[in-house]
């Protein structure tokens, strides 16, 4: 009997490091397919050589990793604010009811696969911006010309997908603030916006920011949505209306059709591109863990 | 300005920054409101913006006849296929391993390194982006293991996806059973395992099954692995190692081609139709399950 109870043990820790082992293989097959061009081609001219152009055998990967950042900044300074001010809205402002109603809007929004935000964004969105935004900014500035695939079509999708993280984890922070902190802030005569402004969110801060950093990582892992709006043109953008293409656009649209060559380079675009996300994720959880600890202090 | 000041300044009843103050309170509260309203509306545009051009190009022979000139007439039933084909495997993988290994995390893990080690190793795998399992899929499954562009490459690339979630949700339902089962089990004789069988795993069935139908609707709207795994070859599906065509690279291809708007908007709304309808059984799952807890 005992030994019975042992083996299922162990059948369940071989269930349990799968998802580990899955990390692991997945870290040496990338790494594998993708470090001779690394190596052969040059870290540096790969990181910062300013030309894609696989046909020619020129691998720079700059204008992409110059396309997911504008892109993910754009999120960023759209999606931040509006996060913030759900999650404030669910957690102290809102009644009930309507919390609920944006609750599972929010919820709603995570559901919705990539693909549909980017059809939704070709056909609503890039449309919009070569009709209605264009023409303001050519008033400024008449040399002005835009397809509508820009960087401001693909920011503004990815912030609406970033939302739900940062609404969620944000909301889960601030939530977690001690009750004393807002019952004190009350008492010494602070009214209820002084007490969210000056000390529910600055002490749900490493929550916040940890949500900011995964809705980061989620923009800059997106692909399928960025893929359809932004034009995928590998160069380094001068302005919002510029088309880019992106690391992760890059890999899924040449995939299909690249030569050996040319695929061993969109692993390493891969890599690199893991890297980040990695880097992201671990300073995520390096700043969450940090909230847990204060919470218990 | 600190606190003390402003306070300071109204008790003076210093008329100019009375106004501010109230002014600042009052644009706090409309900017919030704001920002949760448009959150709101957007949801409304883009649901009702595909599903009013697209539910009217959704009949019984879109849904049942195959597609035809590369999609841009007939239906999209090799499609369907496709899509609950791929998904099929990958529960069925990725199913027994999540909840396993969700056990092993809640009822036999001690507070070891190690123990920290693969549960971090989780963590990591769920943030991996959809694109980079694709890369994977493809060099491991596709070439390697020389499974080709089939269901089963892309079934199996799509249940490591879904993994992390499965032992997530898993686990977090079999926190939820209360110790006084556990206890009672196994002070009647029973062994762990019988217990676990037995008493654990039935009394919270339902959050195990809110973890299984979320990975369902992640399998349904993932893209980018999949192209780059099952392929994107419209034929019917005939065996596991056939490629497959799923309803989001379906959607990906009519919508980045340009092949015909009406078939895009109907591909789309079937998707959207298909995967609220799974958050909401997952979600009203959910909702029985904690009404069960607290009764």
């Amino acid at each position: 009997m005992k030994a019975y109870e042992k083996v299922i043990e162990k059948l369940l820790l071989i269930c349990a490091v799968t998802a580990t082992l899955s990390v692991i293989l997945i870290t040496i097959f990338i790494f594998k397919e993708g470090i001779s061009v690394l190596s052969d081609y040059g870290m540096i001219n790969f990181i910062f050589g300013t030309k894609w152009s696989p046909t020619n055998g020129n691998y720079g990967i700059l204008p992409l990793i110059a396309g997911s950042l504008s892109v993910t900044i754009g999120a960023l300074v759209i999606g931040i604010p509006t996060g913030i001010a759900c999650a404030v809205f669910l957690s102290e402002v809102a009644h009930k009811k309507t919390a609920k109603i944006l609750k599972s809007a929010v919820e709603l929004l995570a559901g919705i696969p990539s693909v549909v935000y980017g059809f939704f964004g070709l056909s609503v969105l890039v449309p919009a911006i070569r009709q209605f935004i264009l023409p303001i900014i050519q008033l400024f500035n008449e040399d002005a010309s835009t397809s509508g695939f820009s960087i401001l079509a693909g920011a503004i999708i990815l912030a609406i997908m970033i939302l739900p993280t940062i609404v969620s984890i944000s909301e889960n922070a601030i939530s977690s603030v001690p009750i004393e902190y807002k019952e004190a802030s009350l008492a010494l005569g602070a009214n209820r916006q002084e007490t969210i402004t000056r000390i529910l969110v600055p002490a749900a801060k490493s929550g916040i920011i940890s949500s900011i950093i995964l809705g980061m990582g989620r923009a800059i892992g997106e692909t399928m949505a960025v893929i359809l709006i932004t034009g995928n043109m590998p160069k380094v953008p001068g302005g919002m209306l510029d088309s880019v293409a992106t690391l992760t656009g890059t890999i899924a649209m040449e995939m299909g059709y690249a030569t050996p060559e040319h695929q061993k380079a969109l692993f390493a675009v891969g890599i690199v591109l893991f890297i980040i996300i990695m880097l992201l994720n671990l300073f995520a959880n390096f700043t969450l863990h940090r909230l847990g600890g204060q919470a218990n202090d | 300005m600190t606190n003390y000041e402003e306070t300071m300044e109204l008790v003076s009843l210093n008329d100019n920054s009375r106004k501010k103050y109230y002014w600042k309170n009052h644009l706090f509260y409309i900017f919030i409101y704001l920002m949760a309203a448009i959150t709101i509306l957007v949801l409304v545009a883009i649901i009702g913006y595909i599903l009013i051009n697209g539910i009217g190009h959704i009949n019984w022979e879109f849904l049942t006849s195959e597609p035809r000139s590369m999609g841009r007439e007939g239906g999209i039933f090799s499609i369907i296929i496709g899509t609950l084909y791929l998904t099929v495997v990958a529960i069925a993988v990725s199913a027994p391993i999540g909840v396993l290994a969700a056990v092993y995390f809640a009822e036999y893990a001690k507070e070891s390194k190690w123990v920290k080690t693969i549960r971090f190793g989780t963590e990591v795998l769920a943030g991996i982006p959809s694109i980079i399992f694709g890369l994977f899929g493809f060099t491991f499954f596709v070439i390697f293991l020389g499974f080709r562009w089939s269901i089963l490459s892309g079934g199996l690339t799509l249940s490591m996806m879904i993994l992390p979630t499965l032992i997530r949700a898993t686990e977090e339902a079999l926190k939820t059973v209360p110790q006084s089962y556990r206890e009672g089990s196994l002070s009647l004789g029973a062994t762990k395992w019988q217990t676990i069988i037995k008493v654990i795993l039935p009394s919270c069935l339902s959050g195990i099954l809110t973890g299984l139908i979320l990975g369902i609707g992640r399998a349904v709207g993932e893209t980018a692995a999949v192209m780059l795994t099952a392929g994107s070859a419209l034929g019917l599906p005939e065996s596991l190692m056939d490629p497959a065509r799923t309803m989001s690279v379906h959607l990906y291809i009519l919508a980045s081609e340009g092949l015909s708007k009406e078939k895009t908007f109907a591909t789309a709304s079937l998707l959207i139709i298909l995967v609220l309808l799974i958050n909401t059984i997952a979600s009203k799952v959910v909702q029985r399950f904690i009404n069960k807890a607290k009764a």
